[in-house]
């Protein structure tokens, strides 16, 4: 497989503060990879740094350009779309506009409609409240909502940013269930940050581990599940 | 009856004014969140710049567009190069800078135009038509017709285009917004430079009857800031009807209710609001926002 996204020991701050120390991934083209660890240690700052909402040094290679930089709508341009932690979805829009500012950047308008509609397919949920306003959906919702509104960019690769905060774990497991459907249907690449590892591992084949802005681990989810540290750190004894 | 008719087309003049000015200050908010305090003056501004036209020999109409244009520009600028340093901060810092513009920008004016009453010249002719027994300007008919074209205008760029869905959701979340593609900072220098072609379209309207000065537009924003809260921020209609209402209103009272008078007329909007405010905090017309958590 061919590598989609690529970092070399990306580094970023907030302020002075350094939040990555050096952190290196790939996520092949058509795979799930996971970022676990534990509140703190850098995982959503990782996402940021590829869509360009921090400043970040070292390398971050997007389908072998150099993305390092760039402004978060030219990111989005080139295929990213990131799910960002707490969902952003935009509240005194319907669900229907949620969706159709997901499409903003595509030149195909008379497939968006057809979009929407195999969508609303996969998440029944929102076909119900289509016209509803974003803020009056449940948390679980609001969660497959932010993720439809980014996957009607048709991007090439998805940053989904904890999908299950906040949600109750049987509404977060549906959330992962429909996300599950969403990249065997579409066969879309995925980084996903997540605290819950067992709910990571039933999306993802390979998870690194970061502590305190580094990797500390990588491998994939069978060899990840079966190590005791992470057994014991993020899967609850 | 002929008085009253008279009264109230009038009013519908006047306070289709105050809604032009109301409705660039709910275009800014609903792209930034905050109110634009200098938009009286950016509209002051343009009718300078439409007087200057004027000045160079340009006929009135062309004159006028020839401002819209410059005024577009000069709100993205405004936006481009002093509000974009305070949109991520303090909201009231922001709104602080807004009411620096507006003592700047008639300072600017009142430097380059001085502070006499200048003579702009009326879009509509002077004459007047007999409508139920009452002689009704044409001047405020062609006021109240132009601001109802607008209206629509925006309401249909808003609910109906693509441009009109970005800059809303630029206005709830502009991080979120550009993980969709959304070029942000042009987006919020469009809904600016739109705010400002509104300004510049209020001030060709009234400057024909209050004439030009820098301090020109004072009074209608204190009004239109009144149809703002009256209409509430998130609705466009709203404001307009809530502007209407406000321009008619203060017309009646001040003949109809003997002790206001034209002195006290300023104060009947402020009532108004007070009562509704009482019984619909959110707004005539605005929505009240549902969070659910």
């Amino acid at each position: 497989m061919t590598t989609l996204l690529e970092l070399v020991d990306v580094t970023a701050f907030y302020g002075s503060v350094q939040v990555l120390e050096g952190v290196s991934l790939s996520v092949p083209d058509g795979g799930a990879v996971g970022i676990l660890g534990a509140n703190g240690a850098g995982k959503t700052t990782t996402l940021r740094a590829i869509s360009g909402t921090v400043r970040a040094g070292g390398t971050i290679r997007f389908d072998g350009k150099d993305i390092r930089g760039m402004r978060p709508d030219q990111v989005a341009a080139l295929g990213i779309a990131h799910v960002p932690e707490g969902r952003g979805t935009l509240g005194s829009l319907s669900v229907r506009d949620n969706l159709r500012v997901g499409a903003y950047l595509r030149k195909d308008r008379k497939n968006i409609q057809a979009d929407i509609d195999r969508l609303l397919e996969l998440f029944p949920n929102l076909k119900e409240r289509y016209s509803s306003n974003a803020s009056a959906l449940s948390g679980g919702e609001q969660q497959m909502l932010a993720v439809g509104r980014a996957v009607m960019a048709k991007p090439r690769l998805l940053l989904l940013d904890e999908a299950s905060l906040g949600l109750a774990p049987s509404t977060a497991k549906n959330v992962y269930e429909a996300i599950g459907r969403l990249r065997s249907e579409s066969g879309i690449s995925m980084l996903v940050v997540e605290q819950n590892a067992n709910l990571a591992f039933t999306l993802v084949d390979s998870a690194t581990v970061l502590e305190t802005g580094r990797n500390v681990l990588t491998g994939t989810s069978a060899e990840l599940k079966g190590m005791d540290e992470i057994r014991r750190a993020y899967l609850g004894g | 009856m002929g008085t009253f008719i008279q009264l109230v087309i009038d009013g519908l003049s006047t306070g289709s004014i105050y809604a032009a000015l109301a409705l660039a200050i709910v275009l800014v908010n609903q792209a930034t969140g905050l109110i634009n305090f200098a938009q009286g003056g950016m509209a002051v501004l343009s009718a300078y710049v439409a007087y200057q036209f004027l000045q160079w020999g340009l006929p009135l109409i062309l004159a006028i567009i020839a401002s819209v244009i410059v005024s577009f520009f000069l709100g993205a600028v405004i936006e481009r190069f002093l509000m974009r340093r305070f949109e991520r901060g303090d909201p009231d810092t922001a709104i602080v800078v807004t009411v620096g513009l507006l003592t700047l920008i008639t300072g600017v004016c009142a430097w380059i135009w001085s502070y006499n009453n200048l003579l702009f010249p009326s879009l509509f002719p002077l004459d007047s038509i007999p409508i139920l027994g009452a002689s009704v300007s044409v001047r405020s008919i062609g006021t109240t017709l132009v601001i109802l074209a607008i209206m629509v205008l925006l309401q249909v760029l808003f609910v109906g285009t693509k441009l009109g869905l970005a800059l809303r959701a630029v206005a709830i979340n502009p991080q979120s917004a550009s993980y969709s593609g959304l070029p942000v900072g042009r987006l919020l220098m469009v809904g600016w430079g739109l705010a400002a072609i509104l300004g510049a379209v209020a001030g060709a309207l009234v400057a024909p009857s209050l004439t030009l000065t820098p301090g020109m537009m004072d009074g209608a924003l204190v009004y239109a800031l009144a149809a703002v809260i009256l209409g509430g921020l998130s609705s466009p209609v709203g404001v307009v009807v809530a502007a209407w209402m406000i321009g008619v209103l203060e017309n009646l009272a001040a003949v109809y209710v003997p002790f206001i008078g034209h002195d006290l007329k300023i104060a009947v909007p402020f009532v108004l609001i007070f009562v509704v405010l009482i019984v619909r905090p959110q707004g005539l017309f605005g929505r009240k926002v549902v969070v659910r958590v």
